[in-house]
C-alpha cells in the first residue's frame, strides 16, 4: 500500500501473535446497523464462518455502542454454537474449546463517523490535497475554505461559527511557498472561536500540514483558541503530494477526541485488541490492495445509512469521496429531495401514490432499521438506491481529477489545466471490475438486483466484471489485514467477493431496434451467436468458475473497448449472474414519459429475471 | 432465540429527570444549587463575540504588513465606528495617501504583522439559557450552566420541527383517533401546547402557526404537509432550528397513525398543566428525539425511567408495526422463531410473529416491530 494507515492507539494494548489466532470476532458498527463476523482457521486456512447484526446502540435510552456488539456477537455466538459473551455481558477471550474468541476487533462509522473541515490556500491545489487527506483517513469533509473560494473573509468566519466538526486540517503553500496566505487562513479560524462536536470543553483539535516555514505563525494565531498539532506538509512542494502525516494524525484524533466521547466508545476502545478505524478507511485499503495485487482499475462502492462512499483505483491513483447525505435510511429523505422523487419513480415498474410515498420516505428516516418485506417496497428501496449511488458516482467523477496520490509526480501543466474541471480520471471504458457493498446491494435478495443496481447507476461501458461484497465484511477485513493480512487475504480470497459475471456494454446512441453489437461467446459451456438491438439488454449464464471467450462486432457508432466500430476478442469470466450485454446505450436514457418508462423498465426487469412473478 | 433487543421510545408517567442546560461559550450562571426554578427562568448568560468582519489593511493602502502599525488610526481594544478613518498611508512626501474607513461598527481586536489584516469585532450578542425543566438546581458547572432536576411525565416523540416551547396542555381531540382540523383551532390557544389524535393536517398547522400556538402534538402528519409549510423538502432529520413560532411534534409517524392510546390518555390527563417541549430532532448517531416534560408536584418515580422503551422482545409483550404492510398496527409478540424465514420481498429475515389486536397474526421482520407500554 502506498501509504500508511496511520494506527495508532491511546491505551498501549499487549502485541499480538498471529500465529496464536484460531477465532477472531468482528464487529463494524455502521450508523444503523453493528454487524459481527467470525473467522475461524479451518484446515489451517481462515474461513469466514458465521454472521450476525444487530442495531445500533448509540441513541438514548441505551447511549452506548457495546449493547449493540453485545447483541450482534451473541447472535453470532448462537448461530454458530459458541459463546462469545460471558454472564456478565463481556467478551469471553482468549478461545478455549466452544467459548470465546482470540482477538475483537472492530471498525466503526457510528456517531456520524468522522466530520472535518479542511482548509487550503488554492481551492484546487493545496485544499484540495487536504481534502483528499481528509478523505482518505475516513472522514466526511463538513467544508473546505480555500483562500480562492470566492466568499468574502467574514463569510468564510460565520461558515467556521456554524459547523461544528471533529476536527481541522489546514494546508496552505508548499514549504518556502506563500506564508502570508496561509497566516491569513488561521486569521479566518481564531475569530471564528470553532466549538468541537463532541465534549465541548475541549478545544478544538487543528492539524496544520501546510508550509512549514509558517508554522511559527499560525501557532502564535491559533495557538490560544485551539488544540494545534503541527505535522508535514501535505504539498511539500507542489508536483508532490504527501497526504500519510496528516492521515496519522487525523487517525489519532479520531480515536483520542472524536470515538471518546461517542457514547460507550470509550469501553469499546478498551475491548477491541487492536485500534478501531473508520469504516471507510478500512474498507479503502482493502480496495486498493485488490486493485494493486491484480493490476487492474476498479472502482468500490459502500452504501449505508447516512453516506455513500466511492472509491476508485485508475492507474493506481486512488481516491475516495464521501457523499455524507446520500444513503438509504437516515438519507433516503435526502435522495429523494436531491434527486427529485420523479427521478426515483422511473425505475419502478408500478404506479404510485406520491403522497403515500412520501411519507414512507419520511417512515424509513425516522425509523431507519426497518427492512422491505414486501416485493414492491423492494423494488422502491432499490429504486432509490440506483439514484443514490447515481448522484455519489457523479460526485465522485467530478472530484477524481487528475491528481495523484503519494510519490507521484505531476507537472505544473497537470495543475492549471485541472481548474477547468473536467479532466476526471475515471474512466468507464478503462473500468476493469466495478465492486458493491452496503445492504441494499450486499442483501439483494437476487444476485440480477445487485447487478442490475450497479449498471443502472455506474453505466459501466466496453467489458467490466461485477462483484460484491458477499456479507458487507470488506470493513472487517480492512482492520484485520493490520493484524493478520494473511488471514485478511484467505478469507477475502475465499468468501468476501461473490462475482456476478462480466457486464459488456457498447458505448453509443441509436434508435431502439437498431443492431448496436453482434457477438459471438464461446466456452463454459455457452456457444452463442447473436445482435444485440439498441434499447435491450440479456443475460447469458456463465458459471462463476467458468471463462469464455467473447468477440465483439459494434456497429459504427459503438465502442466496446478496442474504439467506435472496432472489433474486440477478449476472455471474459462468469458469475452468478453470467454476462449481461447491455444494449441499452451509454448514455443510459430513460423515457420521459412514465408511463413509457415503466414500460421499459418492466421489459428490462423481465429480460434478466430481476423480480419474481415478471 | 426466545427473545431479542429492539428499539423503541420512552413514554412514562413519572420520574425524576435531569437536564444539563449549558451555555455554547463559558459565561455566567445565575443560579446556586438547591435553587427552584420556573421553567422559564434564566439560569446563565453569556455574551458571544459579535460578527467578525476582516479587512486586509495592508492591501488596501498599498503598504507593507510591518508598516500598517505606523498607519492605524485606532489601537488593538478601542472602538471604531462604521465610516471612522481606519488608516492612513503615509503617502509619498506626505501626497498621494490613501485612506481606509472602518467597514463595520466594533473593536480593534486584532492587527497581523504578517498579514496586514485587522479584525473589526461586531458588538457581543447575549445568550441566556432557560430553565426548561421547573425543578431544582442540582449541580452549577462553573461558567458553563447547571443540572435541572425534577420530577415529571415524560413523553419522546418520534420527530419534530421547530425548538423548545412552553405552555398549557390543551387537549383538542376527542380521541386518539382523531385527525386535527383548522377548525379545532380557536384564537384562545395562543400561547398553549394542544394535543391532537391522529394527523395534525396542513391547514390545523398552518391555522396555529397564525394563531401562535406555542406547539402541536400529534400522532402523525403529511411529508406533503411538511414540506409545504417548510417551503423544502426536509432531507436529513436534523432539525430544531426553524422559525415558524410553533413547535411540532408527532410521536408515532408520517401519514394517518393514531397516537397511541397511552401517550394520548397520559397528556389528557395533564390537561391544563404548564409543560415544556421540544421539537429538535437529531436522527443520526447520537440521536435526539423531540420531547414532552410535564412537571410533576412530587417525585414518583427514580432518576431512570420506569419504562424505558427500548429492551428485550418476548413473547407476550406488546408491539407496534413500523413498517408497510400494517405500518402502525398494534399487537403482541406471538413467537419468535429462531430460524431466518423467507419474506415477500424474497429476502431472509429474522421475524417474529405478532398476534394483532385486530385481526389475525401476521409475520413481520423482527426490525420492524417496535416495543410499546401495554
Amino acid at each position: 500500500m502506498a501509504e500508511g494507515n496511520g494506527l495508532h492507539s491511546a491505551a498501549v494494548k499487549p502485541p499480538i501473535d498471529p500465529d496464536s489466532l484460531q477465532v477472531i470476532l468482528a464487529t463494524d458498527c455502521g450508523s444503523t446497523t453493528t454487524k459481527a463476523i467470525l473467522i475461524e482457521k479451518v484446515d489451517g486456512v481462515y474461513r469466514q464462518t458465521f454472521r450476525g447484526e444487530a442495531p445500533t446502540t448509540v441513541e438514548e435510552p441505551i447511549a452506548d455502542v457495546t449493547m449493540g456488539v453485545i447483541n450482534a456477537a451473541t447472535e453470532v455466538g448462537e448461530l454458530a454454537g459458541r459463546r462469545l459473551v460471558d454472564e456478565n455481558g463481556l467478551l469471553i477471550r482468549p478461545s478455549q474449546g466452544n467459548d470465546g474468541c482470540d482477538i475483537y476487533i472492530s471498525t466503526s462509522s457510528a456517531g456520524g463517523g468522522l466530520q472535518m473541515l479542511v482548509a487550503g490556500v488554492v481551492r484546487q491545489m493545496t485544499a484540495a490535497s487536504a481534502e483528499r487527506a481528509a478523505l482518505g483517513a475516513g472522514a466526511i469533509v463538513m467544508e473546505t475554505l480555500a483562500s480562492n473560494d470566492k466568499r468574502r473573509p467574514f463569510e468564510q468566519i460565520q461558515r467556521i461559527r456554524e459547523l461544528r466538526p471533529d476536527m481541522i486540517l489546514l494546508a496552505g503553500g508548499t514549504d518556502g511557498g506563500t506564508r502570508r496566505h496561509v497566516v491569513q487562513l488561521a486569521e479566518l479560524i481564531a475569530p471564528a472561536k470553532p466549538q468541537p462536536r463532541f465534549g465541548g470543553q475541549f478545544k478544538m483539535p487543528v492539524i496544520y500540514a501546510g508550509n512549514r516555514e509558517a508554522a511559527v505563525d499560525v501557532r502564535r494565531v491559533l495557538g490560544e483558541v485551539a488544540e494545534l498539532s503541527v505535522v508535514d506538509n501535505v504539498r511539500p512542494v507542489l508536483e508532490r503530494e504527501n497526504l500519510a502525516p496528516a492521515r496519522d494524525r487525523i487517525h489519532d484524533l479520531f480515536l483520542e477526541h472524536v470515538m471518546a466521547h461517542a457514547p460507550g466508545y470509550d469501553k469499546l476502545m478498551d475491548w477491541a485488541d487492536t485500534p478501531i478505524m473508520p469504516t471507510p478507511g478500512a474498507v479503502g485499503d482493502i480496495l486498493r490492495t485488490i486493485a494493486e495485487r491484480q493490476g487492474i482499475n476498479a472502482v468500490g462502492v459502500d452504501i449505508g445509512g447516512a453516506t455513500t462512499d466511492v472509491f476508485s483505483v485508475f492507474h493506481s491513483v486512488f481516491n475516495r469521496t464521501v457523499s455524507a447525505n446520500l444513503g438509504m435510511s437516515y438519507s433516503i429523505s435526502n435522495v429523494c429531495a436531491e434527486a427529485g422523487l420523479e427521478s426515483i419513480l422511473r425505475w419502478v415498474p408500478y404506479d404510485t401514490n406520491e403522497r403515500e410515498l412520501r411519507n414512507r420516505v419520511k417512515n424509513k428516516m425516522i425509523r431507519p432499521t426497518t427492512i422491505p418485506q414486501t416485493l414492491e417496497a423492494l423494488m422502491f428501496e432499490q429504486a432509490v438506491a440506483r439514484e443514490a449511488l447515481r448522484l455519489s458516482y457523479i460526485q465522485h467523477r467530478s472530484f477524481a481529477v487528475d491528481l495523484r496520490g503519494v510519490q507521484q509526480q505531476r507537472s505544473v501543466g497537470d495543475m492549471f489545466a485541472q481548474e477547468t474541471g473536467d479532466r476526471s480520471i475515471v474512466d468507464n471504458m478503462a473500468l476493469d471490475l466495478l465492486v458493491a457493498s452496503g445492504g441494499v446491494l450486499s442483501h439483494a435478495p437476487r444476485m440480477e438486483q445487485t447487478a442490475a443496481m450497479l449498471i443502472d447507476a455506474f453505466e459501466p461501458e466496453g467489458i467490466t466484471r461485477l462483484a460484491k461484497d458477499s456479507i458487507f465484511m470488506m470493513p472487517h477485513l480492512g482492520v484485520l489485514a493490520q493484524v493478520h493480512p494473511q488471514a485478511a487475504m484467505d478469507v477475502f480470497e475465499r468468501d468476501c467477493l461473490v462475482y456476478l459475471g462480466t457486464c459488456i456494454a457498447p458505448a453509443g446512441l441509436a434508435h431502439d431496434g437498431e443492431v448496436c453489437l453482434r457477438y459471438r461467446i464461446q466456452g463454459g459451456g455457452l456457444d452463442e451467436r447473436g445482435e444485440l438491438a439498441f434499447g435491450d439488454w440479456k443475460r447469458l449464464p456463465l458459471p462463476a468458475d467458468r471463462t469464455a471467450v467473447v468477440t465483439l462486432e459494434p456497429a459504427r457508432r459503438f465502442n466496446v473497448g478496442a474504439g467506435p466500430g472496432v472489433a474486440l476478442e477478449r476472455e471474459v469470466r462468469g458469475g452468478e449472474v453470467g454476462i449481461v450485454l447491455d444494449g441499452r446505450g451509454r448514455p443510459l436514457r430513460l423515457p420521459s414519459d412514465p408511463v413509457e418508462s415503466r414500460r421499459k423498465v418492466r421489459r428490462w426487469n423481465s429480460a434478466i429475471s430481476m423480480y419474481p412473478e415478471e | 432465540m426466545a427473545q431479542a433487543y429492539t428499539p423503541g421510545l420512552m413514554v412514562s408517567r413519572g420520574g425524576v429527570w435531569r437536564r444539563r442546560r449549558l451555555l455554547p461559550i463559558a459565561g455566567e450562571v445565575l443560579v446556586r444549587v438547591g435553587d427552584r426554578v420556573e421553567a422559564q427562568d434564566v439560569v446563565a448568560r453569556t455574551l458571544m463575540p459579535g460578527d467578525a468582519v476582516p479587512v486586509n489593511l495592508a492591501r488596501l493602502l498599498g503598504v507593507s504588513p510591518g508598516e500598517l502599525p505606523h498607519c492605524l488610526k485606532f489601537q488593538e481594544g478601542e472602538q471604531v465606528k462604521k465610516g471612522d478613518l481606519l488608516a492612513e498611508s503615509p503617502g509619498i512626501f506626505g501626497l498621494f495617501r490613501t485612506q481606509t474607513p472602518a467597514p463595520a461598527t466594533g473593536t480593534l481586536e486584532s492587527i497581523s504583522k504578517v498579514t496586514g489584516q485587522v479584525l473589526l469585532r461586531g458588538a457581543p450578542l447575549a445568550v441566556e439559557v432557560l430553565a426548561y425543566l421547573r425543578g431544582t438546581v442540582v449541580e452549577v458547572l462553573p461558567h458553563e450552566g447547571v443540572v435541572i432536576e425534577a420530577p415529571a411525565a415524560f413523553i419522546q416523540g418520534i420527530f419534530g420541527i421547530g425548538g423548545e416551547a412552553y405552555g398549557e396542555l390543551v387537549t383538542v381531540s376527542a380521541g386518539p383517533e382523531d385527525d386535527l382540523t383548522d377548525e379545532q383551532i380557536r384564537p384562545e390557544h395562543a400561547g398553549k401546547v394542544l394535543v391532537a389524535g391522529r394527523r395534525m393536517t396542513g391547514d390545523a398547522i398552518r391555522k396555529a402557526i397564525k394563531l401562535r400556538v406555542s406547539a402541536v402534538i400529534a400522532g402523525g402528519m403529511d411529508d406533503q404537509d411538511l414540506r409545504e409549510i417548510l417551503g423544502y423538502d426536509l432531507g436529513v432529520a436534523v432539525t430544531g432550528t426553524e422559525k415558524l413560532g410553533t413547535s411540532l411534534i408527532i410521536t408515532e409517524g408520517f401519514g394517518e397513525i393514531a397516537m397511541a392510546r397511552r401517550t394520548f390518555d397520559l397528556l389528557r390527563s395533564h390537561a391544563g398543566d404548564n409543560v415544556a417541549v421540544n421539537g429538535a430532532t437529531q436522527i443520526r448517531a447520537g440521536v435526539m428525539r423531540p420531547e414532552i416534560l410535564i412537571p410533576l408536584d412530587d417525585a414518583t418515580g427514580r432518576l431512570t425511567a420506569e419504562s424505558a422503551g427500548a429492551g428485550l422482545l418476548e413473547v407476550g409483550v406488546p408491539v407496534r408495526i413500523i413498517r408497510e404492510p400494517g405500518f402502525g398496527a398494534l399487537g403482541t409478540v406471538a413467537g419468535l422463531p429462531n430460524e431466518p424465514a423467507w419474506l415477500e420481498s424474497g429476502s431472509k429475515a429474522r421475524v417474529v410473529e405478532v398476534q394483532l389486536q385486530a385481526g389475525p397474526k401476521v409475520v413481520v421482520p423482527r426490525a420492524n416491530v417496535e416495543l410499546i407500554e401495554g
